[in-house]
Order: structure tokens, then sequence, then C-alpha cells
């Protein structure tokens, strides 16, 4: 018999019998029921506390708050999609300046190298927010795929307000993962650190040294 | 730096010498008093009973449909393009995933954090076969910069401090010596992003198995796991057999439990859910994905009500957090791949009770492990059935099980069960012991190497308290 087959009767013909299956009730993870506005705070406050740095914007203004942020950091290389809206919107914003645009929409094979050693950052689309944990949602696709959240030292990523959830629990249900998941699906919360050395706190140590977030409002907050 | 070869038989030993090492107590008391810090404080907010009752029948609900849902895993992995393999134990496991590097040329691998390659001695094997594996995780690298082993199973490299570290990587790796964490973080990613990019292959262990989807989960802080599971063209995934859950909705909550009770984080950087290979039309990822099933013992400890619990450990190392003993003696000493109290109920399963016949006395028995434990695993009565399975008192379906019974201990206590149980011989006994008093001996074996030896009084308290009795009727 194979190894599987061996494990699965080992399992099966059980020396103590078959087992009973407890129910599970989920409602210490789910019913938080904050408001809006108390979602955005609490989002926003766990993001920071790890690091995350969040600049608030509209969906008008945003490409423009964006050529800022790129300049005050100095980014000069962008990685970023092309059919995602924010991808196309910050290309439009971005096509007559000095910052280089990384088509990030092609095999990783073909700009490997330039990815993980002359990219300045990566831009990056959300799918949504998590309230309790400060986390952000993304599937990767073809337009944005895995790595340009990963390997350039900066991460941009653009979360509309009205995107955030309460709990992980709550997302996953709302939006049916189960049904269908992608290839990849993730959860972040911050940029990469470590504490392996005594403790110490250290950031960047493989993925982004910077996470900033760049949360959309409908319109201008009060 | 002295590299030691630590081994369970010596865990006495190991743990004499720890405790003689100002270093490693500091290392271990800095680091262990932070973490129950942390984790007290991260669930403050939360109604910490009912998410563990919660994660606990979560667990017990996966385990009580194990066999169907492995099936359903496989199947629903197979059909996302992921490849399952099954193997009975760590030799097994080893040759699979060597084959599959062969298959591919492979000269080098890149890991991410894997206690289950640790406890099947991956790297080794795999060096033997001519295939560098390279620890990706910044602790893991370290440890194996130092040619050890992890002493904790969240922080490999707990038992190093700063300046040892620095000394280590500027040996090894040529950096300069310093206290700048900074420095060192930059220094290993550099060393390693070129690493990650000239990988044939990426190991990765495993958090949580979907079987409703088909999903590898894996919680991480430093990018590592993605990167080690996304650049190379082969991701070969690692797992025991028990890290099956049911359904997506079950890992929230196992997430929350899992990060918050390991490092008294709310939520790691990243968690990573996995899915398939890329996909045509899709940019990165591995080509291949492939899933290690390992049983090494799992479905040993599955067969008995009892021991069944261990299963159920979500590998948070909440338990060594806040044992005394760990907390004292360091991962090191236990000598196994699960040091700590987890180590001491799951090693015995793997390495049989001749190698770990010390490891259930290593624990104080105050209980801690078990009022912490996310899923609620009664470790203290898992530690006093083991040591009664040492004894031969169990059921016996533990390798090794009466390995510590010796025909001395065994006839002393039927004849102290004997005496209890028939008042006139005890009450002779006694009389006749406390006569004899004299004889008693000073040396007592490990007893008395920190005590005096007990002398037995002349009169029982028994015939004390009677004598008081009647002088006291005499009065009135």
């Amino acid at each position: 018999m194979s190894a599987r087959d061996n494990i699965l009767k080992r399992l099966r013909e059980r020396t103590d019998g078959p087992l009973t299956a407890p129910d599970s009730d989920f409602g210490v993870v789910t019913g938080r029921g904050w408001s809006a506005e108390e979602r955005l705070e609490r989002f926003e406050r766990w993001i920071s506390s790890v690091h995350g740095e969040v600049l608030h914007t509209t969906r008008d203004s945003w490409t423009t708050d964006l050529v800022a942020l790129l300049q005050a950091k100095g980014i000069r290389r962008l990685a970023l999609g092309r059919e995602h809206p924010v991808a196309a919107e910050a290309r439009a914003a971005l096509a007559e300046g000095e910052v280089t645009l990384i088509d990030a929409d092609r095999d990783v094979e073909e700009w490997q190298l330039e990815q993980f050693e002359t990219t300045d950052a990566g831009l990056t689309s959300t799918r949504g927010g998590i309230a309790e944990t400060g986390s952000l949602w993304l599937w990767p696709t073809p337009d944005e795929p895995r790595l340009i959240s990963l390997v350039p030292p900066i991460h941009i990523a653009v979360l509309d307000a009205d995107t955030i959830e309460d709990t992980f629990f709550d997302v996953i249900e709302a939006h049916g993962w189960a049904g269908g998941m992608p290839t990849n699906a993730l959860l972040v919360s911050g940029p990469s650190k470590t504490a392996d050395i005594e403790q110490t706190l250290a950031y960047g140590v493989h993925g982004p040294r910077e996470l900033i977030v760049l949360v959309r409002h409908a319109e201008e907050r009060p | 730096m002295t590299v030691e070869t630590y081994t369970p038989r010596a865990f006495h030993r190991q743990a004499h010498d720890a405790l003689g090492n100002p270093q490693i107590r500091s290392n271990f008391r800095r680091a262990m008093d932070g973490l129950m810090t942390k984790r007290r404080d991260v669930f403050s907010d939360w109604d910490l009973e009912t998410l563990r009752e919660l994660g606990a029948n979560i667990r017990l609900r996966a385990l009580a449909r194990l066999p169907d849902l492995l099936e359903q895993l496989e199947a629903n992995c197979e059909a996302n393009g992921i490849r399952v393999h099954w193997a009975e134990d760590g030799e097994e496991a080893c040759r699979i995933i060597r084959e599959l590097c062969e298959s591919h040329g492979a000269k080098s691998v890149i890991k991410g954090k894997s206690m289950v390659s640790e406890e099947m001695h991956l790297n080794a094997h795999l060096e033997a076969a001519g295939i560098e594996a390279l620890e990706s995780d910044l602790g893991e690298y370290l440890v194996q910069l130092n040619e050890q082993t992890p002493s904790h199973i969240i922080m490999p490299a707990i038992h190093l401090n700063t300046d040892e570290i620095s000394d280590i990587m500027h040996d090894k790796t040529g950096t300069d010596r310093t206290r700048d964490v900074d420095y060192m973080t930059a220094a290993a990613r550099a060393q390693l992003r070129e690493r990650f990019m000239n990988a044939d292959v990426g190991v990765s262990g495993v958090n949580f198995a979907v079987a409703e989807t088909g999903t590898l989960c894996l919680v991480e802080n430093e990018g590592n796991g993605r990167m080690t599971t996304t650049v190379p063209p082969v991701h070969i995934a690692v797992t025991g057999i028990e890290k099956v859950v049911e359904h997506l909705r079950d890992v929230p909550p196992l997430y929350a439990l899992l990060t918050r009770s390991a490092t008294g984080q709310h939520v790691t950087t990243y968690f990573n859910m996995i899915s398939g290979p890329r996909k045509a039309g899709e940019h990165d990822g591995p080509r291949e994905v492939h899933l290690v099933l390992v049983d090494s013992g799992r479905s040993r400890i599955y067969q008995d009500d009892e021991l069944l619990d261990t299963l159920r450990c979500i590998r948070c190392g909440a338990c060594m957090n806040h044992c005394p003993v760990y907390t004292r003696v360091g991962g090191h000493s236990y000598g196994t791949t699960y040091p700590g109290p987890i180590g001491s109920i799951l090693m015995p399963h793997m390495l049989g009770l001749e190698e770990t016949k010390d490891l259930p006395t290593a624990s104080s028995l105050c209980g801690a492990c078990g009022e912490v434990c996310p899923v609620k695993i009664p470790i203290p009565d898992l530690l006093v059935r083991l040591r009664r399975e040492a004894v031969g008192e169990g059921r016996g379906n533990v390798h090794g099980a009466g390995v510590k019974r010796t025909k001395k201990e065994v006839a002393a206590w039927k004849t102290w069960q004997w005496l209890a149980t028939h008042p006139s011989a005890w009450r002779g006994s006694l009389t006749m012991a406390g006569k004899l008093r004299a004889l008693t001996p000073s040396k007592l074996g490990p007893w008395t190497q920190y005590r005096t030896a007990p002398k037995l009084a002349k009169r029982s308290l028994h015939a004390l308290v009677k004598s008081h009795r009647r002088e006291g009727e005499g009065e009135s």
C-alpha cells in the first residue's frame, strides 16, 4: 500500500473509535457594529502602530497627492499595472513627469533584476481594508502581480475608505472567498519587519521598508 | 562560540549547563518576560475564553474529520494545480523533496521557516545530495550561519544577543562588527536577495491548509515567506497531516489566536494564502507548487483519545514563553526540534520514550502552559500521562512505554501500597521505623544533592495525637 493509503487507513481505523465534531460559534470574530468613522479610525490606528503610513486624500485629487508623495520620497522609478483604474489614473498623472514608470504586467523573468535592484517603489490597488487589525487585502492579478507589493523598498497602496470592513472573518464571508480563491490572496499589515536580533524591531528585512497607504475618500473630509 | 549537538537523552546535563550560563539565563529571561507582557496586553480587549473555545473547537472538528479532510484537501489542491505527496515519515518526505529538486536539476533551495523540515532534518538530507539549502528567515539564517538549530519555534535565534549575532555575521559573512541592528538587517537583506533570485526551488512550511478551497496559509512578518513561495520557479510546501482545517472561515479565529499568543502582535505583517501555481496570463509566482503531507507518528498519536489533543497545536510557542523551566534552561537543553512543554508532549511520540524519557519531567506542572494554550491543549495532563507511560502505567501505546520502570521502584511502591491498606501492619512498621531511625541513610541519591536527608520522628503524628488526646482526657 502507498503511504497515502496507509496513513488514511490508520486514521480511519482509529483505536479509540470515531470522534465527535463539535460545533463552532463564530460570534467572537464578527458583529463589531462599528460605524464608518470608527472603522477608519481603528484601521489607521493599527496600521500606524506597525509603522504603516496613512495619507488621506480624495478620489478626485489623489493623483496630485501621489505626485507630491513620489517627489517627497525621492521615488524615480515606480512599478505599476496598466489596466486597473488606480494604475491607469496614476499613469495619466505621471505621464509628463520625471518618474520612470515600469510596466509590471509582464513576466517577472523579463525584469527580475530591474525589479530587485533598481525599482524604487511599487504601486498597487487594494480590494479593501480590515479595521480590527489595520490590514489591507490584496488579490494580485496579471495587471498587478504579487511581487510589486513585496520586492521594491517602498509599497504604495491605494485604499478606498468605504472598503474598510470590521474583521477578517467579515471580509471572507461578505466577499465569498471560499467560492473562488485566487492563486494568491494576501493580507498586508505594515512594512516587512523582524525582531530576530535580540527582539529589536527592524524594518525592511526582505520586503518593503515603508508601506504608505493612500486612503481615498469620496469627498474632502470636513 | 562553542557549537554543540544537543540530544534529549542528555537533557539533565544540558539543562545543568544552561542553568550555569548567565548569558543564556539573561537572554531567555528578558525575551520571555517581554513576550508574556505583550501577550497579556494584546488580548485585553478580547473575550479570550470564548475565542480559545472557538479555536479549540475548530481544531477538534478538523481532527474529528481528519481523513476526509485530507482527501478533500488533496482533491482541491490537485484541482488548483498543486501536486500532493504523502510521506509516512521524515525520511520519505526528504526523499520526495530531494527527488522533486533533482527532477528540476536544482542545485540551490531557499527555505522559509518550517518546523516540520527541521523535524525531518531536510537541510542535511539535501546537502548530502549536493543541493544547497539556505534558510531565509533572519533568525533561522543566523542560526544556520552559527551551525546550530533553532532554540524556539517562533524566534529561532532568541538564545543569541546582539553582540553574538554581530560576531557570527562578521565571521561568516564579513560584515562590520556593530551593535547597529538596522545595519545587520540590511546586510542580511542584501545577502539573501541574490539567493532568492538564484534559487531553483523554494521550500516552505504551512500554518493552515484549508480543505474546502485547497489553500495553503502562511503567517510571517519578514516577507521571506512570500519571496520563497513566489520567486523560485518551483515551490514545495511541507506540513504535518494535522495542519488541515475544514473551512476558510476557520482560519481568521486561528490566525487571531496564533499571532497574539506567539509574539503579542494583533496581526503579522503578511498573511499569505496560496491556492495554486502561476496560471496562464499571470506574470509571477512559481510554475509548480507541491504539497508534501508528512505523518511521522502523528497518526499514531491520533489513535488515543487523550493523546490526540497534542495534534490541536497551532505552533504559537506560548507554552514555552510561559514555562518556568523553558525560561531558565532555554530551547537547546531539550535537544529536540520542538522544545518546551509542547515539545515534551510531542517529541516522545516522534522519537520514542527511550530517547525522551526525561522531557515529560521537565515541568513543574504549574499549569501555565495549559492556561495560555490558545486551543486549550491540557498540556499538564498530557505530561502526567507521559510520565505514567514512561513508568509503564499508561496504555502502553507510546513507543518506549515503561522505559523508566524499575523492579526496585515497583517493589517499593507495592510494599507501600500493602502497608497503607493494612492498618496494623502500618502502625507496626511505623513504630519499628521510629526505633530504627538512627539507621536512616544520610545520602538518598539526587534528593540529598541539595537537601539534608529526612529523618523519621521517634513517634508518628498519629501516635502523638493519640497520646495528647489521652492527656487531655486525664486533665478533665
